[in-house]
């Protein structure tokens, strides 16, 4: 059997700066959850450096469609319809094809389907919350949503998260796993969140700000948000040091 | 003049308390959205190699088991090969995924794995790597997920030679990456902080 041939060369490594630090005494979860001794740096190895392909056809007709696939037939979620789309890329701007995009949010009054939430604002019964994609050959993925609430969290006395979704992104690597949020233009929350200021540099927390996207908004149905996500680029194999008569 | 132009990675954020909303929805009840959570079932009946489960829990820094933590693992199959388009040595057994994701249980903190015993991988200048299973830990409260490796306690020799534990300059941690063995159950708890701190990579 022949194999694809995809660049397998170790990541570049990770910027520990531009990255939220692990303690971040203002969101106060961190403190007893963030190591305490330096990391260990190694270069990648294979165990690093491949990661498990997700098929297209291990999707569902509806994951990408959060305002239809947890309603019941003919009805939808409530809330503000988007469509949230975008590329995946890595930091050489290439486009990350086959990469699994999963989603998790509230719904429009901010509250989660989850038995630990227990946020007094309702449950829409046709929303579920979870979707997933794969991205296409360039890279690009879409969703269709409704726009989540901002929601009340025990921090400090008043802090509100923004309006936000939950990001897993699994590239071709699995140094190259990452997590985030997006967020929306314009929300007032933004600057004001202890989670958003986990991330020092202003640059790096506007990578994470979705903007709305008039030109792909489907008239008279749902506006659009674009959101780009960056993954790490990888070095080319061409030079790596092999022991002497390896 | 040539120019250096590369983006810059997304920056992490925390996963959250609600992570298997996305990631592990049928595990939370809410079914009907995904036929079956991502990565639930690494094996099946063929699956080669020695099946082993592995446990444990994740602990903070006052040693309360996390219960909303999420872990990832990704591993070689039982003759050392990678289930992964980027593996170019050969053809991985088909009947293995190599990957898989649990939620700790929400009561106990508990993380279980069904797997098979890796086999030994190469480190980038040809000697062994003694056989290891890579971790991935996300959860309310950690702000870029945590990455570390479990070993096995009956490859001493080969975990002796190992071009990464031969890196850790403080040898009284090496055993925190070193499961607890018994039968084919292998027991990995994993600490964020404290006396016994699991050394975590930055990889
Ligand atoms: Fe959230």
């Amino acid at each position: 059997m022949s194999k694809p041939t995809t660049n397998a060369g170790p990541f570049f490594p990770r910027d520990r700066n531009w990255h939220p630090q692990a303690l971040s005494p203002n969101y106060k979860t961190s403190v007893l959850r963030s190591p305490q001794k330096a990391l260990l740096s190694f270069g990648n190895t294979i165990s690093e450096t491949t990661g498990p392909v997700f098929g297209h056809n291990m999707l569902g007709e509806l994951d990408h469609d959060l305002v239809l696939n947890y309603a019941k037939p003919g009805e939808s979620a409530l809330g503000e319809r988007i469509i949230v789309h975008g590329h995946v890329m890595d930091e050489e701007a290439k486009p990350v094809p086959n990469a699994l995009v999963e989603v998790w949010q509230a719904n429009a009054g901010g509250r989660y389907r989850h038995k630990k939430d227990g946020y007094l604002a309702p449950l829409d019964p046709n929303f579920g919350g979870c979707g997933r994609v794969t991205t296409d050959e360039n890279g690009y993925y879409a969703f269709r949503t409704i726009r989540p609430g901002p929601y009340p969290w025990p921090n400090g006395v008043n802090d509100w998260r923004p309006s936000h979704i939950h990001f897993s992104l699994f590239g071709s690597g699995f140094a190259q796993r990452l997590i985030t949020q997006m967020y929306f233009e314009g929300d007032p929350h933004i600057p004001m969140c202890p989670i958003v200021r986990t991330i020092n540099d202003p640059a790096a927390i506007e990578m994470l700000v979705a903007k709305l996207d008039m030109n792909h908004t489907v008239p008279m149905d749902a506006r659009a948000y674009r959101f780009d996500i960056v993954l790490r680029g990888r070095r080319s194999t061409m030079f790596e040091n092999r022991m002497e008569g390896n | 003049m040539t120019k250096l132009e590369y983006l810059k990675e997304s920056p992490s954020q925390t996963a959250g308390p609600y992570v298997h909303i996305g990631c592990t929805p049928n595990f939370i009840g809410n079914a009907g959205i995904f036929k079956e959570d991502l990565g639930a079932r690494m094996v099946n009946e063929q699956s080669k190699g020695q099946r082993i489960t592995i446990k444990g829990r994740v602990f903070d820094g006052t040693g309360t088991p996390l219960k909303d933590a999420l872990l990832e693992i990704w591993q070689a199959d039982s003759e050392g090969l990678f289930n992964s388009p980027s593996e170019t040595r050969g053809d991985a057994d088909p009947n293995f995924t190599g990957w898989g994701r649990q939620p700790v249980n929400l009561e106990t903190g508990e993380f279980c794995f069904e797997t098979v015993k890796p086999g030994s991988v190469p480190f980038p200048d040809g000697r062994a790597q003694a056989p290891h299973i890579n971790f991935w830990i996300v959860a309310r409260g950690i702000n870029i997920g945590l990455n570390t490796r479990m070993y096995f306690p009956e490859e001493e020799e080969a975990n002796a030679a190992d071009p990464v534990l031969s890196r850790i300059e403080h040898r009284v941690r090496v055993p925190t990456l070193i499961a607890k063995q018994s039968g084919d159950t292998y027991t990995f708890d994993i600490y964020i902080q404290g006396e016994n701190e699991t050394v975590f990579f930055d990889i």
